[in-house]
């Protein structure tokens, strides 16, 4: 797979639809093809990170160990995009993602990723739209939460 | 230091200036007898004086000194005749004295020449010692002071502006003396020629040396006047535009017309003022020069005939006269120099004064004691404050074994970092007192509290040097011995300290060895890396710098038998690498096949360069490289693939700014270079690529040499090319001419490659792109290989030759907060106080590190201050501060129970 091609990938992930195509050439140029066999992991919680993968091909699932061993919260495919959260704050990842299948992926590093962020706004401003939906998602889920906690005579504070 | 520049120089160069003034005033008889020379020639052997008779001789070269009274009756004559002299006629007399003229204008030459000789030496010498002193007041700075200090303005401090001060140091004294002298002489000549017309030139330099530069300084305050009465116009004018509006609304413009007039006259009236003293000056300066020779001739002449003067006389009078401007307008130049200078060195020497200077008997090297640091250490009502006054430590006491371990613990801003440079001595504190065993800690010497403290801070800056250097740093207190090789010049040697002396710089010796191997308890050079890996170990850094040692090289010349085991390394890890599974993950070099994961140039190389003429940056230009592109037929379609990385590159970096990281990191062409490629990108839409100049077409194919498919993706490479550049590969080594054959180390299966580092003479080939985890497996692996050969020392110890960058940039800030760290432990303190000094590393690192540090520390006194609270349990004692107040005090277990500050912190933490 040449570089036009994953810039044409890059298109189709929803953070990325709106910015030039050679912004986004740019992120990819600058970024390394990783493959993962199947088994290995693109990253594991509680490691740091300073990139981000871009799902090529393949298939890899998120694993959360909340103290009880990985639980497998969700699973990715092409286009998917992992690791973006610890690129922006520099904090230990939250999940790990283990690849199912072999996975190829394009690793974007902080680097690319905040230059891509200097030069288009716009991508800043979608960010900022799906972090706080993610939030308001985490928000919904976490009221319920507690309402079905106090609803079982925990007190959830 | 001195205040004024006058007393500095003469306090530093006082018998130098003595030498040279006397040597100035021994040069003015010369002088005189140079202006007094003329006369004898004119009235003597030219007017014929004396020679009335044609057989007359006069009497040459006839030497007497004039007696006494007493004396003349013991001689029986007026004067003691040294030497009788020659007797000559007209003719040769006449020449005897001109020749004599030439030799006084050479003696006076000479004079110039010795004094000027010596100015310049004792201005420099004076300058060295400026510049010393000015830098030896960096190193006694306190230390708070120096973190306010712009560094770059006090290097160019002593850098360049120490500099006009050196070329005036010479001339202060001298400078006046010999113009003065000058001038006074030629004057006194003229005096003795005639008073009258001694006093009119007398006249005419007063009121050049006084009346002139105080006319010209009153032109100068009325120019500064007009500068500002301009602005003002300015400042105005803007003000009627911004208002136009309100003008036209209240019908002021004529109110406005008459208050610009007003200015306009201002401005007229001292213009007209400056130019009407300026040609007063001008014409006061004419007049002067052309009233002198007036009255020379016609009083001058008056006298003559009146045989008051002699021809001689005049001719004299006026070459002396003719003599006076120069010193007199230099000596004005002075005075204007003198007062430049004077200000420069007070606004110099006013930054190099700040208060609270460390004196400089604490900094005595020979104060340092063997009794190791014992007793309490105790903090009474400690109080520091900023430079407006905010109180960092506010009262802060306590008291503590120096030799227990002890965490300090607080809130972000609660001051703890503060504290710990009070306690290593680095700071002193405004009020209060810390004391040691009794002993008040601001009286300790550096020499006790920088060998028997270490302190290592977050923010520690490492040299540009090796990491063994770097870690040695904390060792070189002064020399210990003499250096083994002194100069191969005695005399030059002798010199050298001779002038040393003389400017009051260091007597130390910086090629002796300054090592301190007892304190860090070596016993010498060769066993001092045994110390510096255990310091490394504690810190958890040993395995990066055995990282930097793969990837050094070495001199097998130097290093025979790693050189030899490296091969064998090699060899191993072929054996380990034909199990096909991790066997894929690298490609090895192999002569006949081109290597997919390394550069195009590197596969037409197949070598490492050595020196500059196959280095990248120069591999176009080298005409033997031409030809073999040329011969393999590579030329062509390198072009064109360089046309497309061009174009490609454009696209996506021009839009970047110059210096941005990524130039280095990802573009084949530096960001001064787009500009370049833009414009050879635009010919080819007029012409064939093979119709462009050779340059131009160098320049594009230039760009492939870097190009690598499987890590580049642009999709240019193909199998066909690869084959060619194989042919190209094998031609350009068996056709490579002898005087290149030292520019390049082939990749030889067999051979130790000098040029490559470690890590690739024992790979020999390369990991391949794109494999998650390829790099570690392979790292591992290798591993693995140096384990088994016991290689791993040797090649730590290539590490610690590693080049650390200028404030150590080639390390992660990790690794510099460690390598500080282990400096700080390599000198084997009594008292270690580590100030936030892990704060970068991860918990379980920081946890380790202490662990270590903690068992490093037994028998010593540790003071930990910040990092993660929760890992202070292991502590004698527990200091929590806030507000720079110490508002808790105790044992871990004490501290933790519920409502104290501690738990909070933790919390937070």
């Amino acid at each position: 797979m040449q570089l036009n091609d994953e810039v044409e990938l890059l298109r189709k992930v929803a953070l990325f639809s709106n910015i030039e195509p050679a912004k986004l050439k740019l992120l990819a140029f600058t970024s390394e093809r990783m493959n993962f066999d199947a088994g290995q992991s693109l990253m594991r919680q509680g490691d740091l990170g300073n990139a981000a993968y871009l799902i090529l091909s393949g298939e890899a699932d998120i694993l959360v160990d909340a103290g009880g061993g990985p639980v497998r919260v969700a699973s990715v495919g092409r286009n998917g995009f992992v690791g973006e959260m610890a690129v922006l704050r520099d904090q230990p990842r939250t999940a790990t993602v283990t690849a199912v299948t072999d996975v190829s992926t394009l690793k974007i590093t902080k680097e690319s990723f905040f230059q891509l962020i200097e030069d288009s706004p716009k991508i800043a401003i979608e960010l900022m739209r799906i972090l706080a939906q993610r939030l308001e998602t985490t928000t919904i889920d976490l009221t319920g939460a507690r309402a079905r906690l106090r609803a079982a005579g925990i007190d959830a504070n | 230091m001195d205040p004024n520049i006058f007393k500095y120089i003469w306090r530093y160069s006082r018998s130098s200036q003595t030498v040279v003034l006397s040597l100035v005033i021994g040069s003015l008889p010369f002088y005189f007898m140079m202006l007094d020379l003329p006369r004898n020639i004119v009235n003597g052997p030219i007017q014929g004086k004396g020679f009335e008779n044609p057989d007359a001789t006069a009497t040459f070269l006839k030497f007497s000194i004039p007696l006494p009274g007493f004396l003349r009756d013991i001689f029986g004559s007026a004067s003691f005749t040294i030497f009788e002299g020659f007797e000559l006629s007209r003719e040769p007399y006449l020449l005897a004295l001109s020749f004599s003229l030439l030799l006084l204008v050479a003696i006076n030459g000479i004079f110039k020449l010795q004094i000027n000789t010596l100015k310049g030496r004792m201005g420099e010498r004076v300058l060295r010692r400026l510049r010393f002193q000015l830098f030896d007041r960096i190193l006694r700075f306190p230390t708070t002071h120096v973190r306010k200090v712009r560094q770059a303005e006090v290097a160019s401090m002593i850098k360049d502006e120490v500099e006009p001060l050196g070329g005036f140091i010479g001339d202060a004294f001298v400078q006046p003396a010999f113009l003065g002298g000058q001038a006074i002489t030629a004057l006194m000549f003229i005096m003795i020629q005639s008073f009258w017309l001694g006093l009119v030139a007398g006249l005419i330099v007063m009121i050049q040396g006084f009346i002139i530069p105080s006319l010209r300084r009153q032109i100068l305050e009325m120019g500064r006047k007009r500068q500002l009465v301009a602005r003002h116009l300015a400042g105005r004018v803007g003000e009627v535009v911004d208002g136009a509006l309100e003008i036209h609304a209240h019908d002021t413009s004529h109110y406005e017309r008459a208050e610009i007039t007003g200015r306009l006259g201002q401005i007229f009236q001292l213009r007209f003022d400056i130019y009407r003293r300026k040609f007063r000056v001008k014409f006061l300066n004419n007049i002067l020069a052309q009233v002198t020779p007036f009255i020379f001739y016609s009083v001058g002449g008056y006298f003559a005939i009146r045989g008051r003067m002699d021809i001689g006389q005049l001719v004299a009078a006026l070459v002396a006269y003719k003599e006076l401007p120069t010193p007199v307008k230099e000596l004005i130049d002075w005075d204007q120099q003198r007062m430049d200078v004077q200000i420069k060195y007070e606004s110099i020497i006013s930054q190099f004064n700040p208060e609270g200077m460390i004196a400089p008997e604490l900094q005595d090297p020979d104060r340092s004691e063997d009794a190791p640091l014992s007793g309490m250490l105790s903090a009474v009502r400690v109080t520091l404050e900023d430079e407006v006054g905010v109180k960092l430590l506010d009262g802060v006491s306590f008291s503590f074994d120096v030799r227990s371990h002890v965490a300090i613990t607080g809130a972000v801003g609660g001051g703890q970092e503060y504290l710990g440079l009070v306690l290593a001595r680095l700071v002193f504190p405004n009020a209060g007192r810390l004391s040691i065993g009794g002993r008040d800690m601001s009286l300790l010497p550096e020499a006790v509290t920088g060998r028997r403290i270490s302190y290592a801070g977050g923010d520690s800056v490492l040299f540009a040097r090796s990491v063994r250097e770097n870690m040695l740093y904390g060792l070189m207190h002064r020399p210990l011995t003499p250096p083994l090789v002194l100069d191969e010049n005695p005399r030059r040697e002798a010199m050298e300290r001779w002038e040393i002396k003389r400017s009051g710089n260091s007597q130390y010796d910086m090629r002796a060895d300054w090592i301190d191997y007892q304190a860090a308890g070596a016993q010498g050079p060769f066993d001092i890396d045994n110390q510096i890996a255990a310091a490394l170990d504690v810190v958890l850094l040993s395995e990066d710098i055995y990282q930097f040692g793969l990837r050094g090289s070495i001199n097998p010349g130097e290093h025979t038998l790693l050189s030899a085991n490296i091969l064998q390394a090699r060899s191993v890890l072929r054996g380990l690498l034909t199990d096909a599974e991790i066997g894929a993950l690298v490609e090895p070099f192999d002569p006949g096949r081109y290597n997919q994961n390394a550069t195009l140039s590197e596969n037409l190389l197949f070598g490492t360069a050595v020196g500059g003429v196959f280095a990248l940056s120069n591999l176009m230009q080298n005409g033997y490289f031409q030809s073999v592109l040329d011969k393999a037929g590579l030329m062509p379609e390198l072009t064109r693939m360089g046309l497309t990385i061009a174009e490609t590159m454009i696209e996506l970096f021009s839009g970047i700014a110059p210096g941005h990281p990524f130039f280095d990191q990802f573009s084949f062409i530096a960001a001064d270079d787009l500009q370049e490629y833009q414009e050879i990108i635009s010919r080819t839409a007029r012409v064939d690529l093979d119709e462009l100049s050779a340059t131009d077409r160098m320049r594009l194919a230039a760009l492939m040499l870097n190009y690598c498919e499987s890590r580049h993706r642009l999709g240019l490479m193909n199998p066909e090319l690869e084959q060619r550049v194989l042919t190209a590969r094998s031609a350009f080594a068996s056709g490579l001419p002898p005087e290149f054959r030292g520019a390049i180390e082939f990749y030889d299966p067999g051979e130790f490659n000098s040029a490559a580092s470690l890590l690739d003479n024992i790979l020999f080939g390369r990991v391949i792109y794109g494999q998650a985890e390829a790099q570690s497996r392979i790292g591992g692996l290798i591993n693995e290989v140096v384990g088994q050969l016991n290689l791993r020392w040797e090649i730590f110890r290539v590490g610690l030759n590693f080049n650390t960058g200028a404030r150590g940039r080639f390390l992660s800030s990790v690794q510099r907060q460690k390598l500080a760290l282990a400096k700080a432990i390599l000198k084997r303190p009594d008292l270690l106080v580590v100030s936030e000094a892990v704060s970068l590393l991860d918990a379980r690192s920081q946890q380790q590190i202490l662990k270590n540090i903690k068992q490093f520390c037994q028998g010593r006194g540790l003071i930990w201050i910040g990092g993660q609270p929760d890992l202070n349990k292991e502590f004698d004692q527990i200091l929590v501060i806030e507000d720079g107040k110490i508002v808790e005090q105790g044992k871990f277990e004490d501290l933790s129970q519920s409502g104290g500050h501690l738990p909070k912190l933790i919390a937070v933490g």
